[in-house]
């Protein structure tokens, strides 16, 4: 029962109004504004494009609901994300038709944005312009004759900035009017095809239509005739087209062909004959042409020099400041939650439920909330970096070095943010338009060398390979760390490479990049991404991470020894009547706890699960209690070491510059006597937890991006498999050269 | 009829048509204005990002220097 997926539509019997326009004609502000605070976002039906919804209360009382639409150059698409504009603006099934559409236009670029103007006219859907960005006429000396535009057009036009937030009542106003009289805002279309082959060509296509698409209106079946043959070939990917306008438009365009004409050239051209005609009426100058400070910014910035080092610096700016100015934050996050922890232990009694409460929901509550610094601040850099129009400059800048990766040029700053997480990494791929380009980042980005990585690489460097130096400057710990990171970069640009042209293979698109003019950044635009980028995360990707944890915290607990509390009461009791200064009894009893809470961890559900992954591991150089690390990790990478502090009895409060978990490591040895940690177990498990997906949330994050378990699925598989091999040949390989 | 890299940075140049059969690029292209016979300044060639900015009718449009082959010029003036 495929088809009775309901429309989008269903359920809200409010009156529908789409607002749609070119990109970067400021059309999510003034989404934003007309909307205020009363909003949803959902998804289109079957695909991944988000649908933001919002309610706006006429000034009659009236309320209806706006949908903010993919921007769109015409009503041709190039990507997934632009059909669904099309499908939104023109009411093209599975979408239901709008009620009426809301067209915003860049005043500073009129001649562009009148094109997908008098696309939608020739739909007759009612239609209302808005006029945006008027406030940046007056440094480029121009002037718009609004009302003649508005009578040629033969709709309502309406001269707003988004930005100062003025024209809204006017357009509310305009809206409410063409809703009660539609014919308002449906003037018809404002050129006819001149030529007769092109008519020819038009009555041919229009025969072929689906009924529920013309709705019996002739000018409309005119219009979407226009629209196949422009937009269906051979090789277009749309979907729900009756074979038979296909066939039609493609033996159409083979006569056109073999009669010298090119069909989209006349189509678009009566377009922009239309346009050309009166565009000088429309746009008055009232000085000599402005030099365009874009472009004298842009003569710095996209310099091959200079554009590159401030690109550089203000990239290494927001690594910094994720990587370590939110750390104070999460410290403060994390202390919140023990400290929560703390009171709840308190007040209720110990217990099964106590610790359900603090090791389970809580610990998992603070797991989701810590990462909201990072994702605030990362999306407050997406913001100003897209509002100013700097991201479309860092595409063009990365454009080259990213494309050998396969990457768009846009994955840069996701994946750089990688390196310091890759749960805001991944909700930032949304920075990129097409759904290919965004999930193909976001299998990379995990990669990275997160922050979370850090403590388990200098646990194991600090406890396995010896302070030094190298040619008697270069300390050799440090030169590991730094091999570390080179290694998983090497990684994520070899994984990209080779999945770009494997799963994600498509054929290219050829680039066409706007670089549209600097503009100061909106706050309230940036702000309200921020806050709903942080609330999308909670709610979507929380879910998925608190119920992780509370099965890593059942495994880990479960089965209970009862006993346990009353063995270590009696433990602590029998040391007390030893002798020794009390500072020392207590030092004994905090052992003899420990020892009795890592025998539990190893008869836990993880411990055995840990035994039972043994022969897995063993090839690796792992015993079974790394496999109890490793469970564990899967929280979190830091996990690793608050695990092993556990499993090696010496307390969960470790951290990767404890001495006395970095001993306990030294010395573990096997039954046969030999040393379970030698150099090469270290660089084998370093490398494990380089490539290895230890890591819930990013789980979570992938799922809640791309509204399937598929990819996190995918995603777990590959990085552990590729894990696996390489700790695999690292060892295997270290044993065959000699080490041990 | 010249091809791009012929063209010096900061002249304009009347585009004469689309070699080449990317039908979809060619559409969007002159959906943005690049119709023949349109005036089109090139702004700028840039070696790193191997990219060329091109200004029609008031907007800046990037392309790639391969990919922006596929259009020809006369030289105005």
């Amino acid at each position: 029962m495929k088809h009775a997926v309901p429309a989008a539509r269903s359920g809200s019997k409010l009156p529908v109004v789409a607002i749609a326009g070119n990109p970067n004609t400021g059309k999510t502000t003034v989404f934003n504004r007309l909307t205020g605070s009363d909003r949803k976002v959902g998804n289109y039906p079957g695909v991944t494009v988000e649908r933001h919804t919002g309610r706006l209360d006429l000034p009659s009382g009236r309320a209806i609901e706006i949908v903010d639409v993919p921007g769109t150059y015409s009503l041709s698409a190039r990507s997934r994300e632009e059909e669904i504009a099309i499908q939104a603006v023109a009411g093209l099934a599975p979408l239901e038709p709008p009620d009426a559409v809301v067209l915003v236009v860049d005043a500073t670029q009129l001649s562009r944005n009148l094109y997908i103007v008098l696309q939608v006219l020739e739909l007759e859907v009612p239609l209302v312009v808005a006029l945006n960005m008027m406030d940046s006429l007056v440094a480029r000396n121009e002037e718009i004759d609004v009302a003649r535009l508005s009578r040629d057009l033969g709709v309502p036009v309406v001269p707003m900035s988004g930005s100062q937030g003025t024209g809204f009542e006017e357009l509310a106003a305009q809206i409410e009017r063409v809703l009660a009289d539609p014919q308002v805002g449906t003037p018809g279309s404002r050129w006819i095809p001149v030529t007769e082959a092109l008519s020819a060509d038009v009555s041919a296509v229009s025969s072929k239509l689906p009924r529920e698409w013309t709705r019996s209106s002739a000018s409309r079946e005119r219009a979407l005739a226009l629209w196949a043959l422009l937009s269906l070939d051979e090789s277009d990917e749309w979907a729900g087209i009756p074979d038979e306008l296909r066939a039609i438009v493609i033996e159409r365009r083979v006569l056109a062909q073999a009669a010298d004409r090119h069909i989209d050239l006349e189509v678009i051209r009566g377009r922009y004959g239309w346009i050309d005609a009166r565009i000088d009426t429309f746009v008055k100058r009232k000085g000599p042409i402005a030099k365009s400070l874009s472009e004298s910014i842009d003569a710095v910035l996209l310099n091959p020099v200079a554009g590159f080092a401030i690109f550089l610096v203000l990239m290494a700016i927001v690594f910094q400041a994720l990587f370590s100015w939110t750390d104070p934050l999460m410290q403060l996050i994390e202390g919140g939650f023990d400290s929560l922890s703390g009171v709840i232990s308190s007040v209720l009694p110990s217990g099964l439920f106590q610790q359900f409460v603090t090791g389970g929901v809580i610990a998992g509550f603070g797991s989701i909330v810590v990462f909201l610094p990072q994702i605030l601040l990362l999306f407050l850099f997406i913001g100003l970096l897209e509002d100013t129009g700097y991201m479309a400059r860092v595409a063009f800048l990365m454009d080259r070095s990213m494309r050998m990766l396969g990457l768009h040029g846009r994955a840069f700053v996701p994946m750089l943010s990688g390196y310091a997480c890759a749960v805001p990494a991944i909700l930032a791929t949304r920075t990129m338009e097409r759904q290919r380009d965004r999930t193909l980042t976001m299998m990379v980005i995990p990669l990275m060398t997160c922050s979370a990585r850090l403590p388990v690489y200098t646990l194991v460097i600090g406890a396995l390979f010896p302070a030094g130096v190298l040619l008697g400057f270069v300390p050799t710990q440090g030169l590991l760390m730094i091999g570390m990171y080179l290694f998983s970069t090497l990684m994520a640009f070899v994984a990209a490479a080779v999945l770009s042209r494997t799963l994600f293979k498509a054929t290219a698109v050829p680039l066409i990049l706007e670089l549209p003019p600097y503009r100061y950044p909106h706050w309230p635009s940036v702000l309200r991404m921020m806050i709903q980028r942080s609330k999308a995360f909670l709610f979507q990707a929380g879910g998925v991470i608190l119920v992780i944890s509370i099965v890593l915290w059942a495994l880990l607990t479960f089965p209970r020894d009862a006993t346990l509390e009353t063995r270590i009461a009696t433990a602590r009791a029998v040391v007390a009547t030893q002798s020794g200064s009390p500072e020392e009894i207590a030092g004994r009893q905090v052992s003899a706890e420990d020892e009795l809470r890592a025998e539990v961890l190893r008869s836990s559900y993880a411990g055995r699960l840990g035994h039972a992954i043994e022969p897995v591991i063993a090839p690796l150089g792992f015993d079974w209690k790394i496999g109890i690390g490793l469970i564990g990790a899967f929280a979190a990478r830091e996990v690793f070491v608050s695990t092993m502090g556990v499993v090696y009895g010496v307390g969960d409060s470790v951290d990767e510059e404890s001495t006395t978990l970095r001993a306990k490591i030294k010395d573990e040895t096997r039954t046969n006597g030999s040393r379970v940690y030698t150099p090469l177990v270290g660089l084998s498990l370093m490398i494990f937890f380089a490539l290895a997906c230890q890591c819930m949330s990013t789980l979570a994050a992938v799922y809640r991006e791309t509204k399937s378990w598929g990819w996190p699925v995918f995603l777990f598989v590959y990085m552990t498999v590729l894990a696996w091999v390489a700790s695999f040949a690292v060892y295997q390989g270290g044993r065959a050269l000699g080490f041990e | 009829m010249k091809a791009l890299h012929e063209i010096r940075p900061g002249a304009r140049a009347r585009l004469t048509r689309f070699v080449g059969g990317d039908r979809s690029f060619h559409r969007r292209l002159m959906e943005l204005g690049f119709l023949p016979g349109t005036s089109v300044r090139l702004v700028r060639c840039v070696a790193v990002g191997d990219l060329v900015e091109l200004e029609v009718r008031g907007s800046h449009i990037s392309l790639r220097r391969s990919e922006a082959s596929e259009l020809r010029f006369e030289l105005e003036g």
